[in-house]
């Protein structure tokens, strides 16, 4: 436990790890009741061609995923919108394009290389203190943010037709949250790779939802598990020589699994 | 055609108001007036343009023609949505799983007005329990709001649309899956809502017998307005008894 109160990477790596972890989990609480959860996983793919642009222009990659993702978040929404899609058809095909850019952007910018393996698989523990304070900063907005229009987030996802009617500008609301999950999405990057970010978004809100009996818990037992497996995959990882990443959602999904146990158990006489 | 229409300025105008629904023409010159004390039963057959004309006056959909007023403002200038609750058709939108507890549920509508983090906790639990009261469901404030009945739900739903003490609550269809028994309860409560509460009533139904019992006034609507007066004038007019027979013109216009 002493090397986590010494050595500046792993504080660097919890700092990041934590606040990242409860942004995740709390977009992830509205994502999955507005059966959206799987755009967190095609902007991760939308992100990998970011990160290969950035790559390949020599420009810092976090910063020019941040700006893709968020483009191509509104573009998803837009594309839902006006083509009168079926459901992720949307989100299938930009995360294919994203891929697809990404693999000819990294190939040109002969960078299929470690660096670009660390945005794959994640690499918390290699993240260098002014992504540390970039990471922290934003996922700080995007939970003040969550927070501020709490009830109005919950409220046009609980029942769309009243908030509207109550005057909430839904459309907004909309593109706020879209773009809030954007920044979430490249950041949960940093801290289990591009491959796995989508779950770190959607499994510890998953848990959360199993035993939540109202909205503030679910947020709150989300971002404890959230939290929980971060905390608990850099120790793993650190002191067993686990891969974090992988760590983390493995753990994140056992926690599931004991939540809906959990849940089953309670439901029974 | 309205009595009353005279004496006091209306909370609700509808100037000649037509929508369609791509070539489909759904609301035809539609005019009427909404005013303060009423308990009006907006009715027609399914397909009738009943819920169009609702979510019109509440700004939810763009009129082709005419204009709706709020308290004397055109709709898309309204401000002070506060002043209005609105009960949606239940069946389309509900998440059963939803995680919800009814206090949140009603605390929704108080709070999405608020600028941050709500307002003070005892005016929260204060509005939201005599919102509660008002429907009878005090005692379930903690309960998830997938676990109650139909008709429990439509109540909460009911506490959240007046929390702001509005002066108009819109229903759309809200005894659809309610059984007769607790239809009557529900109608006897928003009677009281309607006489000791001055909230203005606007429900839409299909179900013309509930015209007899409840309402003091009706607006029959088959794309265009067939009938708007009184509950006893309509009792006695040939739209009713058109109705009544189940007559082929309040069927539909588009047959």
């Amino acid at each position: 436990m002493d090397a986590f109160f010494t050595y500046g990477f792993l504080q660097r790596a919890l700092l990041a790890g934590v606040f990242i972890a409860v942004a995740c989990a709390l977009l992830g609480v509205f994502l999955i009741l507005r059966r959206d959860s799987m755009i967190g996983h095609g902007l991760a793919h939308i992100t990998f061609a970011g990160v290969a642009l950035g790559l390949f222009l020599k420009i810092i990659p976090l910063g020019v995923a941040l700006v893709v993702a968020v483009v191509a978040a509104l573009g998803i929404m837009k594309l839902k919108e006006k083509a009168g899609l079926y459901g992720d058809t949307a989100i299938a095909i930009f995360s294919s394009v994203g891929l697809a850019v990404g693999i000819v952007l990294a190939t040109l910018a002969q960078s299929f290389n470690v660096d670009l393996f660390s945005y794959l698989f994640g690499d918390i523990l290699a993240i260098e203190t002014s992504e540390v304070w970039l990471s922290v900063a934003l996922a700080a907005v995007v939970v003040f943010v969550v927070i501020l229009h709490y009830h109005r987030f919950m409220y046009m996802t609980f029942d769309r037709e009243a908030a509207k009617a109550s005057g909430i500008k839904v459309g907004h609301l909309d593109v706020l949250l879209t773009i809030l999950t954007a920044v979430t999405v490249v950041l949960g990057m940093k801290v289990v790779g591009i491959l796995l970010v989508s779950a770190l978004v959607v499994i510890p809100a998953a848990a959360g939802l199993q035993l939540a009996s109202n909205f503030k818990k679910a947020i709150i037992l989300s971002s404890l598990i959230a939290v929980g497996s971060v905390l608990l995959g850099l120790f793993l990882a650190y002191y067993l020589d686990f891969p974090a990443s992988g760590t983390i959602v493995i753990l994140s999904f056992l926690f599931f699994i004991l939540f809906f146990l959990l849940k089953k158990v309670r439901r029974s006489p | 055609m309205v009595s009353s229409a005279a004496d006091s300025k209306p909370l609700i105008n509808v100037n000649n108001v037509s929508f369609n629904y791509g070539p489909i023409q759904v609301l035809k010159d539609v005019t009427f007036a909404i005013h303060p004390g009423d308990f009006l039963a907006i009715i027609g057959p399914n397909g009738s343009g009943k819920t169009t004309l609702v979510k019109i006056i509440l700004g939810l959909l763009k009129p082709l023609s005419g204009v709706a007023r709020i308290l004397d403002k055109p709709v898309d200038e309204f401000k002070d949505w506060s002043r209005i609750g609105y009960v949606p058709q239940k069946a389309t939108h509900i998440d059963p799983l939803f995680p919800a507890s009814i206090k949140e549920v009603v605390a929704m509508e108080l709070l999405a007005s608020q600028k941050f983090l709500g307002m003070n906790k005892k005016e929260e639990e204060i509005a939201i329990d005599r919102a509660l009261e008002h429907v009878g469901m005090e005692n379930f404030k903690n309960r998830r709001i997938g676990s109650l009945s139909g008709g429990q739900q439509q109540r909460v739903f009911i506490a959240r649309a007046i929390v702001n003490q509005p002066h108009i609550l819109f229903l759309d269809e809200p005894t659809t899956g309610v059984d007769t028994e607790t239809q009557d309860r529900f109608y006897d409560m928003l009677n009281s809502l309607n006489k000791k509460e001055n909230i203005t009533i606007v429900m839409v139904t299909h179900d013309i017998g509930i015209v007899n019992k409840h309402v003091n006034k009706v607006a029959c609507l088959n794309q265009k307005l067939v009938y708007h007066g009184t509950h006893e004038e309509f009792c006695q007019s040939q739209a009713f008894k058109e109705m009544l027979a189940g007559g082929h013109h309040l069927i539909s216009h588009r047959h």
